[in-house]
């Protein structure tokens, strides 16, 4: 039989997003692919420069929307560091605490959509039933679960509640429970181990030089982590460990798939630890500068990689030019060499474990 | 400081104090009065400013000579009297961020790829022609990747019709004002 | 052989139970026609011919197979396949921390059910797959424009008679049966190998890569486990000496040993038979396409593999017929391995000359079978897909050897005289 190109996607059930992978395939090896993104594209950075600064939060939000607060986040940094205002102590922790709410959340998210890639329908309703322990301490601090439109330049929307640091105790405490069960479902089945070790491998030097960042990176034995490597707001007082995957035969899908569930329970360690050491008094906002002029951008480990916002301003109270940099959208350059050499039956394995979200790719 | 190779060192994950003014004192060392501007922005990060024919000779001196391995981000931006190509590249050893932003003039906008470079490069540059209509010399593929096929306009350009719908600009801006 | 055992319900077998329903649907008809030659003078002596032809031999076992072939179907497809399914959803559900389907009669909109007391759709949940099939009978059937419009319609006609035919010989006790077939295990299992053919025949003939590379990854595959299948079932032929599935469950009737008051049967599991046990499990899970061996169905990648074009009730057929193989397959492990129907018998109810066992040997095998299929289900749903020629591999690298092996065990033991 001879090669053929397939479209898996855009109408695809589990290519999670609208976007196309062709894959040519020469019986049921792959021998290249070649993605077709857009779909989703909706004008972002033209749309944002028409609203105003604060207002723009909103656009942020739903670039990636299963992972909001990391982008509105790198937004106001980006646009903090152009007008050169720092945002006051408390606020910092405050922001902390609600990006590793929301990075828990994105990585549940993940998690619960792999399962099924691989046949195990199980593993959806499990990890979303934990989300929503997430989802609901989200809410307690910002008012939604979803898209919460909750950090602002110069600081956050609102002071944490009372008593949140005993609901989060209590959510957290029970999540790292659940933990361990979620490894017998995974790690410990052999089934699993067969469909993702040696599956999708890129090497050390080719993740960096197609700019793959995030767990995809660490799990080809990097230790890059932009809270670490280049901290913003109070992570340098946080005590926690990358997860960069250790040893010769990084790179799989299983070391992607390690990388990111270890970094659950860091999370949860940053969040305990956070609700421990926050400042209890202190503003949470400064009120920014109506207009701005200069440039500035920030670059932040979003739940995928590096995020990076790029924001220019000519005087007017809103951006000139704002320029998203989307981790999916770098490594998705990166996924013919992940799919190169494996099998069709791979593709959904691997493109799980890279994390695709399509809101932040096609911007 | 290692010298950029092929094959990545693992890094300590820390980063380096001071190393953006070192970073700085090397690039003016090296190329002189061919930045239009060297400066520190702020802990970590070094802007500089070359005009569009250096971008090649600057990016391979970063990414050799001063292992600077990762390309984060392309921008093009429209000032209506030129273009400006954004270069965000990173250094994953030491931390250190390096601004490069490479002039073009607005009736020719024409600047070398730096696909050779950083295969980073490749989605980047086509998201900027595709955007911007800034056109990458040497792109082995420079095709619409974000809009349909059969475009024919740059959007992100300032005579790109802008939204002006009243709800979202104010009344005072719309009549001329600020 | 002394029959110690529980007895069929169905006595002594579906033939002479229809027999009684034919003779009275007969007689019925006996009636109105001497009626009728009585209102009618001139037709009194064709009539009573007719009457006379109608109790000959000829009449009465046509329509009394016919109505066992009906029995057993509706027995197999309305009872069985609607229990199971809804057995798996439910339990399925209950796997996932929800709650499952609910619809039951509860949710009819027409009087006693329509209770304003009682929520409509909080029931068990066992009408919900007569819903959906009475959803996809109202669906269109839509044929693609460029398939293969003769084998594309064929197929599901393929796959659905091969797979009622295994329950012509497939007993459900040691009366409940159509027909006893002197080599029935031959036959059943010839009849469930059938099945991949149609489904190759459906994923070629659609026009679609998808359900080309589902319909030919599945051809692969059942054929792959096909073998480790029948090798099994060799090594079992050396310990039963017969292909008759009746006499295989009689042979697993007596004690192996008695532990106080309790008896151990003599299952073929309980044997030398029981790595050829192991294997023929692992091949039927697979014959039944089941996750971990779903690949040629998976949804992940292949939309719904093979069955992507079928729409209405062809998709109906073969998405219910890959209940009824499991339901088939589980009731051949368990007649084959698990002593079928035998059970012990407390007490014998009779119901005005009608003997009514308790437990009746109908029920030990539903039991048996449905524990079964709960198992396989369980398993389903905890495990992620194994890629195809990772399925491949352990089809033809592990399965065969081992069974292989099953067989020199089988007549090694047999040579012994276990």
């Amino acid at each position: 039989m001879p090669e053929f190109w397939i479209n898996m996607g855009p109408q695809h059930p589990m290519t999670h997003g609208l976007w196309n992978m062709r894959v040519k395939v020469d019986g049921e090896t792959i021998v290249d692919a070649e993605p077709e993104i857009g779909y989703l594209h909706r004008g972002y950075e033209k749309i944002m420069e028409v609203r105003e600064f604060q207002k723009n939060v909103v656009l942020t939000d739903r670039l990636c929307y299963v992972s909001s607060i990391t982008w509105s986040h790198a937004y106001c940094l980006a646009v903090e560091k152009m007008m050169g205002i720092e945002v006051p102590e408390r606020g910092q922790w405050i922001r902390v605490l609600s990006l590793e709410l929301q990075r828990v959340a994105s990585h549940l998210m993940w998690l619960a959509s792999y399962g099924p890639d691989l046949g195990l329908l199980t593993g959806l309703l499990w990890a979303l039933r934990e989300r929503e322990l997430f989802l609901d301490l989200l809410q307690l601090l910002t008012g939604m679960r979803m898209n919460q439109n909750f950090p602002r330049v110069g600081g956050v929307r609102n002071d944490v509640p009372e008593n949140f640091d005993a609901m989060c105790r209590r959510s957290v405490g029970y999540f790292l429970g659940k933990l361990d069960g979620y490894e017998r479902i995974f790690h410990d089945s052999k089934v699993f181990l067969m469909r993702t070790q040696g599956v999708g491998k890129i090497s050390a030097a080719d993740a960096i030089d197609w700019g793959v960042t995030g767990p995809n990176l660490r799990a080809c034995g990097i230790n890059v982590d932009l809270r670490r490597l280049d901290p913003y707001e109070v992570y340098e007082e946080v005590d926690f460990e990358p997860q960069v995957w250790k040893g010769t035969d990084g790179g799989d899908s299983y070391a992607r798939f390690i990388c990111r569930f270890n970094e659950l329970r860091e999370s949860c360690r940053i969040i305990l630890e956070v609700v421990e050491k926050m400042p209890t008094t202190g503003a949470y906002r400064i009120r920014q500068p109506r207009r701005a002029e200069g440039e500035g951008f920030a670059h932040t480990e979003d739940s995928r990689g590096e995020a990076l916002f790029y924001v220019a301003g000519d005087g007017d109270d809103r951006p000139y030019r704002v320029k998203i940099r989307s981790p999916v959208f770098s490594t998705m350059a990166a996924t013919p060499l992940l799919l190169r050499g494996n099998k069709l039956a791979d593709v959904v394995a691997i493109l799980g474990s890279v994390d695709v979200c399509v809101g932040e790719m096609d911007k | 400081m290692s010298s950029g190779s092929a094959d990545a060192a693992v890094s300590a994950g820390r980063p380096v104090k001071g190393i953006e003014q070192e970073i700085r004192a090397q690039l003016v060392a090296r190329f002189g009065d061919r930045l239009r501007e060297a400066q520190v922005v702020r802990p970590q990060v070094a802007r500089i400013v070359i005009d569009r024919k250096d971008l090649v000779e600057v990016c391979t001196y970063l990414k050799e000579a001063l292992a600077f391995e990762h390309l984060s981000c392309i921008t093009a931006v429209d000032w209506k009297d030129h273009f400006e190509g954004i270069y965000h590249v990173s250094n994953w050893h030491n931390g250190c961020v390096v601004q490069v932003t490479a002039h073009i003039p607005l009736d020719d906008p024409r600047i070398d790829s730096v696909v050779p470079l950083w295969n980073a490069a490749n989605y980047h540059e086509r998201e900027a022609w595709d955007l911007m209509g800034v056109v990458y010399e040497g792109h082995p593929k420079l095709e619409r990747i974000l809009l349909p096929k059969d475009f024919k306009f740059h959007p992100l350009r300032k005579d790109f019709a802008q939204e002006v719908d009243r709800q979202y600009i104010s009344r005072r801006k719309l009549k001329g004002g600020k | 052989m002394t029959h110690t055992g529980s007895q069929p319900l169905v006595a002594p077998n579906l033939f002479e139970v229809c027999k009684v329903l034919t003779l009275a649907i007969l007689t019925l008809v006996d009636v109105i026609l001497d009626a009728l030659g009585a209102a009618i003078p001139p037709l009194r002596a064709p009539l009573a011919g007719l009457s006379d032809f109608l109790f000959g031999g000829f009449v009465v076992t046509v329509l009394t197979w016919l109505i066992a072939m009906t029995v057993m179907l509706l027995w197999a497809t309305l009872f069985n396949l609607l229990t199971v399914m809804w057995m798996e959803r439910k339990f399925y559900s209950r796997l996932q921390d929800r709650y499952g389907i609910m619809v039951s009669i509860w949710s009819l909109p027409f009087w006693p059910f329509n209770r304003r007391d009682r929520p409509t759709h909080k029931g068990t949940g066992y009408l919900q797959n007569v819903a959906d099939g009475v959803k996809l009978l109202q669906k269109e059937n839509l044929t693609p424009a460029s398939a293969d419009a003769a084998m594309f319609h064929i197929s599901p006609v393929l796959i659905a008679s091969s797979t009622l035919m295994i329950f012509v010989a497939l007993p459900w006790s040691s009366g409940f049966y159509v027909a006893r077939l002197e080599f029935g295990l031959l036959f059943v299992l010839a009849a469930f190998s059938l099945a991949p053919l149609g489904i190759l025949i459906a994923g070629w003939s659609a026009n679609n890569k998808y359900t080309l590379v589902g319909g030919l990854r599945a051809a692969a595959m059942l054929m792959a486990y096909a073998i480790p299948m029948i090798l099994a079932v060799i090594a079992l032929t050396f310990s039963t000496g017969t292909l008759n599935l009746f006499e295989i469950v009689e042979q697993q009737e007596r004690a192996l040993f008695t532990i106080g008051p309790l008896s151990i049967p003599a299952w073929y599991l309980f044997g030398p038979q029981i790595l050829g046990f192991v294997v023929f499990t692992v091949a039927i899970v697979a014959e039944m396409e089941r996750i971990p061996f779903d690949i040629p169905e998976a949804e992940a990648e292949l939309v719904e593999g093979w069955t992507t074009e079928y729409s209405g009730m062809r998709f109906g057929i073969v998405f219910g017929f890959k209940w009824l193989r499991m339901i088939a397959g589980a009731a051949l492990i368990v007649i084959l391995y698990l002593g079928g129907w035998n059970g012990p018998v407390f007490v014998n109810l009779d119901l005005g000359g009608v003997l009514v066992p308790i437990l009746p040997e109908e029920v030990y095998f539903l039991a048996k079978v449905w524990i079964l299929c709960l198992f396989f289900i369980w398993l389903s749903w905890s495990i992620p897909r194994i890629r195809i020629d990772q399925i491949l591999q352990i089809g033809w690298k592990r399965l065969v050897p081992y069974a292989l092996l099953a067989i020199l065990i089988g007549a090694a033991a047999r040579v012994v005289g276990l």
